[in-house]
């Protein structure tokens, strides 16, 4: 009683409850941030520990707290909940979805072909180099692994935190074997695969057993132990100094991207010298190299293993109840996303040209993981998405030199790049928890493909 | 795999011409977690073509023979045989968990609904057909190019579901997530995924639960659908008695993991021991309550004696004991086991076979304790006349065994009691025990107090007796006990040996401390338990 009473109150006063909050915000602000800026500490001239006390800044933070909360909760928050209101009163429209809506993932392959075009034509050869670079053959790789982890965790709901084991196995695989044998990158591409998927399934097979949290571990593990191994195993792998001058990869045997080469491209088609060329050319192959992923991931989606992935997602009894045979459906989930890790890793020794156990760390697991459940698990749009606001969020804060100017010249963006990308993730998942993409496209439809909303799909439990 | 020795055709030996018929064959099934017997020597069958209801209290194990069938416990002992329609037979307790759908052709559905929710009710259905569908893909390898051979089979496999989606009732609703559907809708979906995977046994966990009247009419309207026009079988578990009486065609019914009825419906409802397994009321209540409803019949069948269809003729379990009696105990300290009292049906089962005067062999135990008559407010029924009259403790036995230290001569024996062929065969039977305090048995592992009073009855008191028993007497005791070589497997013989020289073994060192349940310490300790008995016996009254 006394609770709907005081509620239609604040409703009726909106400003005085915004004063009142507003004053709880500033007391908590300033409990939290007395100390960490109302003091600083410093040296003086003697070497000396001294405080500083900043009372200007702090009562300027204090304030701006003060004044947000005012003004969300006495305007914001009303305003949205008559925007809500009107939306709910006003009938229900069915929009036709419009041409972009429509074709958006034919718009989106179109853009990544054109893109180095583009870049071309607007920044010149030498300065595209970055664009083509850093950042297109960056997030493709990226898009990449996700999508083979997609596989693994989005699909079969098997969480898996050392994906990155088949990463660095695709990798030294290439290596090793076209440094010492010489053999092209087209015949070392699915020997890494298949030795990938290998990995996969002999991880696999112990883990069977194991769910959630423990399998998280166990993956976690092998992770590390294939890094442990390729620190270790000098004789094979170099340990920490890694494996240098890895060849680079021809246009199919036809053409050359070494400068020395009587194939350089350069000379084959009568063009000045550039690094940008192989840039381009590795562009395309890691952007086919996704494309293959993808439609392999959504055919197999479509045939009887995919469904049996996604039902092993959402309830292994009923899996077997049905005559699945639970052991080898899992393996080949586990199998297939450590094949495309396998190619992209093979894909990352022949760019690098150097490979080390550095560059296979917990982290990029980690990222990788991020990625895929910030996209939205199961969804290769939303995860693509993801990839290019983690990726390339990431290298854009190198660029943003601007920042200098708001924050005076000592302000490094480099140094908040993990910190800003944290908080995006936070915001991220707090204004869509299920990722970018939460909801799930049925594999198969009687009368319309509607797609399944996110409330009724699992994560999974393994 | 040893599938492929299971799976050969083997042919069946037993000459009954009602195997032919039986899709299921269930025999001597026990399923033990740890020291809890969730099943205990379980044999029963299901015809082709029939639906045959699993019914019992909660807790009566009925989801446990399903998980057992079905391969998600293995059990303890026993066999599961499935006879298929082409003529082969299936060892269930042997196949892997998920071989059973794909080759026995088992489906099953679960108590709390496990669908993919998050996936459309078609998709469902088609995740149903995967081994199918998996075959027809070339095991993917011919699905990922686009072979014109896999999406022949998967229309054919749209077909199948759109198919069981229209006898669901669910086609409106094919492209919707199965977790957004009512309730009865996600029940009948779930039948209709377990018919996709073609199945020759239907196994459904309560599929009536959580159902309204009309949903629940639906449900039915949908099994006799399947049984007639498919001509799955179906085994079913169902507290709705409802649905029971009204689609089933047999019911087993089991209270305590163990069988207790066994029949066609109308057969089941008024057995008494059902009654007194659902109602949880004591024996003599039985009687009261059935007068009350006015049921002529079965006054009739209490008074004259066991139903044929019931005797203990063609029910094995009628001869064994309550579940605690079958089971071996005494391994393990905290073994946890039903108590005795508690089984209402055994009680009302002891009494029939009383009032029945079973055998000259009780009716001569009977004469020898007057007071064995039915006590008003007593309820040990079964154990009180041989337990009134007792030797106080073990030493009092030794002593009485060792003044008499050669059993009578089994000639001078059958004279005296004018025992019938019957019951001749034990060799060294006695009219009554010597000096009217007969050894406790139960102190031998592998005796509980039901087996003691049917040793009793065949006039067998002492330790000694048994010590002395031939092969063919363990044999004949092993008929009357309706135990399989479980008197050598114990040593009964060897224990007895001990125990009438006077000596301890280690199980009957825990009887007399009290420690097991089954057998009864002293004739104090079993007063105690006498009057701490009512409280157990209430666990019965549920549903």
């Amino acid at each position: 009683m006394t609770a709907t009473v005081s509620a239609s109150r604040e409703a009726a006063n909106p400003v005085a409850r915004a004063v009142r909050e507003a004053l709880f915000a500033g007391v908590v602000s300033f409990g939290m941030f007395v100390l960490l800026i109302g003091l600083k500490t410093d040296q003086n001239i003697r070497n000396e520990l001294v405080l500083v006390p900043r009372w200007g800044l702090l009562a300027a933070v204090v304030a701006l707290t003060m004044l947000g909360r005012f003004l969300y909760v006495g305007f914001i928050a009303p305003a949205m909940e008559r925007a809500k209101a009107e939306r709910a009163k006003a009938p229900v429209v069915v929009k036709e979805p419009g041409f972009i809506r429509r074709n958006s993932n034919k718009i989106g392959i179109l853009i990544l072909f054109l893109f180095p075009v583009v870049a071309v034509s607007l920044v010149g050869l030498q300065g595209s180099l970055k664009w083509v670079d850093n950042f297109g053959i960056q997030i493709l790789i990226y898009v990449m692994l996700a999508w083979g982890l997609n596989i693994v965790v989005g699909l079969a709901g098997l969480l898996d935190l050392g994906y990155v084991a088949f990463y660095a196995v695709g990798a030294y695989s290439y290596a090793l074997l076209a440094s010492h044998y010489g053999l092209s990158f087209w015949i070392l591409l699915p020997c890494a695969g298949i030795m990938a998927a290998m990995w996969g399934v002999i991880l696999g097979f112990p883990v069977l057993r194991l769910r959630g949290d423990y399998l998280a571990i166990v993956t976690l593990a092998f992770g590390e132990i294939i890094r442990m191994v390729l620190v270790n195993w000098r004789v094979v792998t170099n340990g920490s100094a890694g494996i240098s001058s890895i060849p680079k990869v021809s246009f199919f045997g036809l053409m050359s991207f070494n400068v020395s080469d009587p194939n350089y491209i350069a000379k084959v088609m009568g063009w000045a010298t550039s690094g940008v060329y192989y840039k381009i050319f590795l562009y395309y192959l890691i952007l086919l190299l996704c494309l293959l992923t993808a439609f392999v991931t959504i055919r197999l989606r479509r045939l009887p293993v995919g469904r049996a992935w996604e039902a092993l997602r959402e309830d292994e009894i009923a899996c077997r109840s049905l005559g699945i045979n639970t052991t080898t459906t899992k393996l080949t989930a586990f199998a297939t996303g450590a094949m495309f890790g396998g190619f992209a890793g093979s894909f990352f020794a022949a760019r690098q040209g150097f490979v080390s156990p550095e560059s296979f760390v917990f982290l990029e697991s980690a990222i990788i993981l991020a990625i895929v459940v910030l996209g939205g698990m199961g969804s290769l749009g939303g995860i693509a998405v993801a990839a290019v606001v983690m990726i390339g969020g990431t290298e854009i804060l190198r660029e943003l030199q601007f920042l200098k100017v708001i924050f005076g010249p000592d302000f490094t963006p480099e140094l908040y790049r993990m910190l800003l990308f944290g908080m995006a993730m936070v915001i991220v998942m707090l204004w869509k928890p299920r990722g970018f993409v939460g909801s799930r496209e049925p594999t198969a439809f009687l009368k319309e493909r509607k797609a399944v909303s996110g409330s009724f799909t699992k994560e999974g439990h393994g | 795999m040893n599938a492929s020795t299971t799976t050969s055709v083997t042919p069946m030996s037993k000459s009954d011409a009602s195997m032919t018929d039986t899709i299921l064959n269930v025999e001597h099934l026990s399923m033990k977690f740890g020291g809890l017997v969730a099943i205990g020597d379980l044999s029963f069958q299901a015809r082709r073509g029939e639906i045959t209801a699993l019914i019992g209290p909660n807790g009566a194990g009925k989801t446990t023979v399903f998980n057992c069938i079905t391969g998600f416990y293995k059990p303890t002992e026993g066999m599961i045989t499935l006879n298929r329609r082409d003529g082969s037979s299936y060892l269930l307790e042997r196949l892997p968990n998920h071989e059973i759908p794909a080759r026995a052709k088992v489906a099953r559905t679960f108590q709390n609904i496990r669908l993919f929710s998050g996936m459309t009710a078609l998709e469902n259905l088609l995740v149903a057909q995967h081994n199918k569908l998996m075959k027809a893909s070339g095991y993917t390898f011919l699905g990922l190019f686009g072979f014109s051979s896999y999406r022949q089979a998967s229309a054919e496999s749209i077909e199948l579901a759109k198919h069981w989606l229209e006898k669901a009732e669910l086609v409106d609703r094919a492209d919707d997530p199965a977790g957004d559907l009512p309730y009865g809708a996600q029940r009948r979906l779930e039948i209709a995924r377990a018919m996709c995977t073609g199945p020759e046994l239907l196994c459904l966990d309560e599929p009536a639960a959580g159902l309204n009247p009309k949903e629940s009419l639906a449900l039915n309207t949908l099994l006799m659908d399947i049984k007639n026009n498919t001509g799955t079988s179906i085994l079913l578990i169902e507290h709705d008695m409802s649905v029971v009486m009204q689609i089933s065609d047999h019911v087993v019914v089991l209270e305590y993991g163990r069988k207790i009825s066994d029949g066609d419906p109308e057969a089941v409802r008024t057995d008494p021991k059902v009654i007194a397994a659902y109602l949880g009321v004591d024996d003599e209540e039985v009687e009261d309550v059935l007068t009350e409803v006015g049921d002529d019949e079965v006054i009739e069948q209490l008074d004259t004696g066991p139903d044929a269809g019931h005797g203990p003729g063609s029910s094995a379990s009628m001869m064994a004991g309550p579940i605690s009696d079958s089971v071996e105990h005494g391994d393990e300290g905290e073994r946890v086991t039903v108590s005795k009292g508690a089984s209402r049906a055994a009680q009302v089962e002891t009494r029939q076979r009383r009032a029945a005067g079973e055998g000259p062999a009780a009716a001569a135990a009977a004469a020898s304790k007057p007071a064995a008559a039915p006590k008003a407010g007593s309820r040990s029924k079964a154990s009180a006349p041989s337990k009134a009259s007792r030797s106080k403790d073990a030493s009092g036995a030794a002593a009485a065994a060792a003044k008499t230290p050669a059993r009578k001569a089994p000639a001078a024996k059958e004279p005296a009691t004018g025992a019938p062929a019957k019951t001749a065969g034990l060799s060294n039977r006695l009219a009554a025990p010597r000096g009217g305090r007969p050894d406790n048995l139960t102190r031998i592992k592998g005796i509980g107090s039901v087996n003691e009073k049917k040793l009793n009855e065949h006039g067998i008191f002492h330790f000694d007796q048994i010590a002395d028993w031939k092969k063919a007497d363990v044999t004949l005791a092993e008929t009357y006990l309706a135990f399989d070589g479980r008197i050598a497997r114990e040593e009964w013989v060897k224990q007895a040996k001990l125990l009438a020289k006077g000596k301890e073994t280690e199980f009957s060192k825990r009887v007399d401390a009290g420690q097991v349940a089954t057998s009864h310490a002293s004739a104090r300790a079993a007063a105690g338990r006498r009057t701490a008995r009512p409280a157990a016996g209430k666990r019965g009254g549920r549903k």
